[in-house]
């Protein structure tokens, strides 16, 4: 997996060993954790992926037949789960991005003595349980409520009925709803490493573009989108994984024009109780995210920063 | 910010200009109010009295589900049992990736970077295949679901963030500190408790509430191995079905406002001790 790069040997780790002279210490304190997650991690999936080459039923039981055409048969089916999945996931990274970079520009450089406070209205809305912040949302964009009601009024649902993401001048249950929540649920996980890497940038840069006759917006374009790269790629990665995933969002704010891949997993697991399917299909997920993801940091060029 | 060269005038009048300056705080503080509206609206309607099951639409103010925040058949049964589940899925990742996380950050050792990548995998996957495959592990074993699978859950999933916050903080520790006790004469156990578990207790404080949090707010993976056992998550999803009791509102209110003060008290107190 190229998203691990621990491959820079820490010089001081190396001569720990070396003057204990290979003691099993190291062993002792990986054993507990490691054999955690090979039992609860890895051999779930082993058994994930047996599962989906099994055929049967509930009554009669399941055996391995190495049917393969599970798989083809997912694809199939639900390719425009699939497909709808990873375009509202992209849609909602790219809003969390545009959104969430400002308010991180404004936390690391403009808020002065504001910023302990802005950092705290970031983090907090996540001590409320977000399944009832994502049913708050029902109530901001209920049919005739104050936020349609002035869309209407400006023209915009005209538009974004036209372009197919509302419906009938309404927002809830269209792929409207479903992007605002999957945008309202992670943007935090855009707006913290964002900070994380603009807060090191050092000011004198600016200055520096500044005393080059560059105009702010060279500066930014220039200097400081260039050297926070390593939190928009992580902001990114921590948005648009989850989000690919998410059934919480289609299930609350969609309608059943509106399930994403996750909703699929969810019922063939929970409720029809076709295994093989299910797992065929989170496999499915897990490798075309985990190819998405790996070719998105090759050609970002970050390898190193990840 | 230097001096613009001569503009046109509709450009450079003054609102323009204003407008233009703040840009960015303008544009920070809507996404400010985009975080935090949903929150005002589950307060205000905490002190709602719906007509119907649902309480997604004003009606008028009553205190009723503040007076009787248990009012509701499972609620309170619910929370507790997440509570607990949260407090032992909190202490398991702790000590389990603070050995990882020591070991990773101070060893070199065969198959360092396999153990990166198992540790790395569970946060790089959509939680719904890691909670298809462990439901399905459990399944195959012929395990009840209940506590005890969804507390196993947490414990795996929270794993990896606590190991990432421990070992941030080991690597970026000073190793002449540890040095220095070893120089003074401190056996390796006095130099580990006088020296390293309070440098790193930060980094181990940070894991510990970051599971703390996870595990309590925690839905896709729950929702695949909890069987019939409700956590509190579990139960406003199924209340999104059956209608939705105001009182999940008071408690969502009530933990924003109890975290909101801890964070303010911690702050004064650090304050405090920053300036004495």
């Amino acid at each position: 997996m190229a998203l691990v790069t621990d491959k820079t040997p820490a010089p001081r780790a190396t001569r720990r060993t070396a003057a204990r002279g290979g003691k099993p210490t190291p062993y002792w304190l990986l054993l507990p954790g490691i054999l955690w997650l090979l039992v609860f991690f890895a051999a779930p999936l082993v058994y994930q992926a047996s599962t989906s080459v099994q055929t049967g039923s509930l009554e009669e039981g399941f055996q391995v037949t190495w049917h393969f055409a599970t798989y083809w048969d997912a694809l199939t089916e639900y390719y425009p789960q699939f497909l709808r999945s990873v375009a509202y996931a992209a849609t909602a990274t790219a809003l969390c991005l545009a959104l969430g970079y400002p308010l991180a520009y404004l936390i690391a450089f403009k808020a002065g003595r504001w910023r302990n406070v802005l950092m705290i209205l970031v983090i907090a809305p996540f001590f409320t349980s977000f399944l009832i912040r994502t049913l708050a949302w029902k109530t901001i964009l209920s049919d005739g409520g104050p936020v349609v009601s002035a869309l209407a009024s400006l023209h915009v649902l005209d538009v974004t009925d036209a372009l197919g993401v509302t419906e009938g001048h309404r927002v809830l249950a269209t792929p409207l709803a479903v992007v605002c929540g999957l945008t309202y649920n992670f943007l935090p996980f855009m707006i913290l490493p964002l900070y994380t890497s603009l807060e090191r940038i050092d000011s004198r840069l600016h200055e520096a573009a500044g005393d080059l006759y560059a105009r702010p917006l060279t500066t930014f374009r220039k200097v400081t989108f260039p050297l926070s790269m390593p939190g928009v790629v992580a902001g990114t990665l921590l948005t648009f994984i989850p989000a690919t995933g998410d059934y919480i969002n289609a299930e609350l704010l969609g309608s059943t024009d509106q399930k994403m891949i996750g909703n699929v997993i969810q019922s063939q697991f929970l409720r029809v109780l076709d295994y093989p399917t299910a797992a065929a299909l989170s496999f499915i997920l897990m490798a075309a995210i985990l190819a998405m993801v790996t070719a998105y940091i090759r050609k970002s060029g970050t390898e190193d920063l990840v | 910010m230097p001096a613009l060269p001569a503009r046109p005038a509709a450009l450079s009048s003054r609102p323009v200009r204003w407008l233009r300056r703040n840009f960015v705080v303008l544009a920070g503080l809507a996404t400010l109010a985009y975080l935090v509206l949903p929150n005002v609206i589950v307060t205000v309607f905490s002190f709602n009295k719906p007509n119907g099951r649902f309480n997604y639409e004003w009606q008028r103010f009553s205190t009723d589900a503040w007076t009787d925040p248990c009012g509701v058949a499972d609620l309170c049964g619910s929370l507790s049992l997440s509570l607990q589940i949260a407090v032992w899925a909190t202490v398991g990742a702790t000590v389990l990736g603070t050995a990882l996380a020591f070991a990773l950050a101070r060893y070199r050792f065969r198959a360092r970077s396999s153990v990166s990548t198992l540790i790395f995998l569970p946060m790089a996957m959509p939680e719904v295949v890691m909670a298809a495959s462990l439901a399905t592990l459990f399944l195959n074993m012929g395990v009840t679901f209940g506590f005890w699978t969804i507390l196993i859950a947490h414990i795996t999933f929270c794993l990896s963030f606590v190991v990432t916050a421990v070992k941030a903080r080991v690597m970026s520790m000073d190793p002449r500190l540890e040095q220095a006790a070893q120089d003074l004469y401190a056996t390796p156990l006095q130099t580990f408790l006088r020296v390293t578990l309070p440098i790193a207790a930060p980094g181990i404080a940070a894991g510990a509430l970051l599971s703390f949090a996870l595990s309590f707010d925690d839905f896709i993976i729950t929702n695949f191995n909890a069987g019939s056992t409700v956590t509190f998550p579990m139960f406003v999803w199924g209340s999104a079905q059956r209608g939705t009791p105001v009182q999940i509102n008071v408690i969502g209110t009530a933990m924003f406002a109890i975290a909101v003060l801890c964070v303010l008290a911690g702050q004064l107190i650090g304050g405090r001790r920053k300036r004495s």
